[in-house]
């Protein structure tokens, strides 16, 4: 599903690579913890598996292709197949619940019937039914996660990726966000996760991989933030 | 749905930053006007040059106290040349003839002028219109030759003024259409910020480039488009007030070739395409390089 293989990621002007050889390899399905303290590179594998960089060398390989290879015209196309939340939500402030989930599906020239139809649906599973039209200064930071984590799913991607997804957000509310994140996983997509928070890691006990100034030091199945 | 989205969104851009737009279009506005006149001018002088070479002569002016043999050995020469394709006879009264006719608009003119004041003179055709330094050496110094004109000087000269000012619009147009180009690259950079949340998204949830850039291209287009409207405004005003207006003589009196509205409508899909290309790839080029949209 996602493979990276010895990938290598120098930023222009940086004394040392971000990524080192990183090799790794997950599985369809899998629920992966990347922890790792700041800067170690946690946040460039995601911004590679969404090909907002490509590595500077070695090969990222999500749901079978080369990302790094794609052309740039091929990208966009590439990321439908990709849901990612972030840590600020990044919500349309004008636009109420509904409408920003929608705007997602409006802006890939889905039609307007569809819409309708599974905007709703997603906001129901992810429990937020009944606010679908507030805006998001009217939600709580947990519920504005939760329609961010909507619009990432809404087109049932095989991979979501989450960059410290409850890291602004308290430690009751953050159990929520994860027990929903788990449930999107038995669904069978592929949840990959950077994390600063041990506790959740902790409770979790899923695969974690630990990265430290930019190479892969752990990697266990059923792992703790140690 | 997706076009009505894109073009909600032109919209909303072009009026959020109204002052901007409105300055874009004007200045797009003046240097489109500027190029049409530049345009115009230029398909005019093309005109005149097909309209006065087909039948340019040179006129042998003969001397005030030409003798009937000299003018007759003169003749006999020219008919004779090989150079010269057609030579006629004009009296001092044909002549004064023609001038009445040319200018029947301006009666003072012709009140002033005695029957008398215009020179007799030969109408020569030449075989080729460039051999006219050879007719100058031949006839200069023969009897009863006062001067000889080649009407091409005269008209080249008049090209010459027509062509610096086609030029020096040509040149304000550019440097206006500079300008513009400016401002529509701030006017792109500005669209672009603050809608910057929306094409961060764009981009996560895959929105295709096209789409993204769509709107922001389309505004610049807009206002193109519309400084064209603008500026095929002002050709008409030109139109109206100068060429049929304070410069109608030099047309009538068949100086000027005259000038079609046909040819004034043209502009507008010229003026309007042009406007619409150039705003087009400096937007794209705008989101690719600064914004990287």
């Amino acid at each position: 599903m996602i493979r990276l293989d010895n990938v290598t990621k120098t930023y222009p002007k940086a004394t040392r690579p971000s990524l080192d050889s990183v090799s790794v390899e997950i599985e369809k399905g899998e629920f992966v913890f990347f922890i790792g303290p700041s800067g170690a590179g946690k946040s460039t594998i995601i911004k590679l598996l969404l090909r907002e960089e490509a590595p500077t060398k070695g090969h990222v390989y999500v749901n079978g292709r080369d990302v790094g290879a794609l052309r740039s015209w091929r990208i966009p196309h590439f990321r439908r197949s990709i849901g990612c939340v972030f840590q600020d939500f990044r919500l349309l402030p004008n636009r109420t619940a509904a409408e920003n989930v929608a705007f997602a599906l409006e802006v890939i020239g889905k039609p307007q019937s569809v819409i309708r139809r599974v905007v709703p649906e997603v906001l129901e599973l992810v429990g937020l039914g009944g606010k679908e039209h507030r805006y998001p200064n009217e939600l709580s930071g947990g519920e504005q996660q939760r329609v961010a984590i909507a619009r990432a799913f809404v087109n049932r991607p095989l991979v979501l990726l989450a960059d410290e997804p409850t890291g602004n957000l308290d430690p009751d509310t953050s159990i929520e966000i994860m027990r929903l994140l788990d449930r999107i996983n038995r669904t069978g997509t592929t949840v990959v996760m950077v994390t600063h928070d041990s506790n959740i890691v902790n409770q979790m006990r899923r695969r974690v991989i630990e990265i430290d100034q930019g190479r892969v030091v752990r990697d266990q199945p059923r792992g703790v933030y140690g | 749905m997706r076009a009505k989205y894109v073009l909600s969104e032109v919209a909303l851009g072009l009026w959020r930053n109204v002052t901007m737009t409105i300055a874009m279009i004007i200045t797009m506005a003046v240097s489109l006007a500027l190029l049409g006149a530049s345009l115009l001018m230029y398909l005019l002088v093309q005109d005149m040059r097909e309209a006065f070479y087909a039948d340019v002569e040179v006129t042998i002016f003969l001397a005030d106290d030409i003798t009937d043999a000299q003018r007759q050995a003169l003749g006999e020469q020219l008919a004779s040349d090989p150079l010269v394709a057609d030579a006629t006879y004009e009296s001092r009264a044909d002549a004064y003839e023609r001038f009445r006719e040319q200018f029947a608009d301006a009666p003072e003119l012709v009140e002033a002028t005695r029957p008398d004041a215009l020179p007799e003179s030969y109408r020569v055709q030449l075989e080729d219109p460039e051999q006219f330094e050879q007719i100058l050496n031949r006839y200069a110094d023969v009897e009863g030759v006062d001067e000889i004109v080649d009407q091409r000087n005269v008209l080249s000269r008049l090209f010459g003024i027509l062509g610096a000012i086609q030029n020096l619009a040509l040149v304000i147009a550019i440097v206006q259409g500079i300008a513009a180009l400016m401002l529509v690259v701030n006017t792109i950079q500005i669209a672009a910020y603050s809608k910057r949340r929306e094409v961060a998204i764009m981009k996560l949830v895959g929105a295709s480039n096209w789409f993204v850039q769509a709107p922001f291209v389309l505004e610049a287009v807009f206002a193109g488009v519309l400084g064209a409207i603008v500026a095929y405004g002002t050709l008409i005003l030109g139109k109206i007030f100068l060429v049929d207006g304070a410069l109608e003589p030099l047309f009538l009196a068949g100086v000027l070739t005259p000038l079609s509205w046909g040819r004034i409508h043209l502009m507008l899909p010229v003026l309007a395409g042009i406007a619409a290309f150039v705003s087009a790839v400096t937007g794209w080029l705008t989101l690719r390089f600064y914004i990287k949209v």
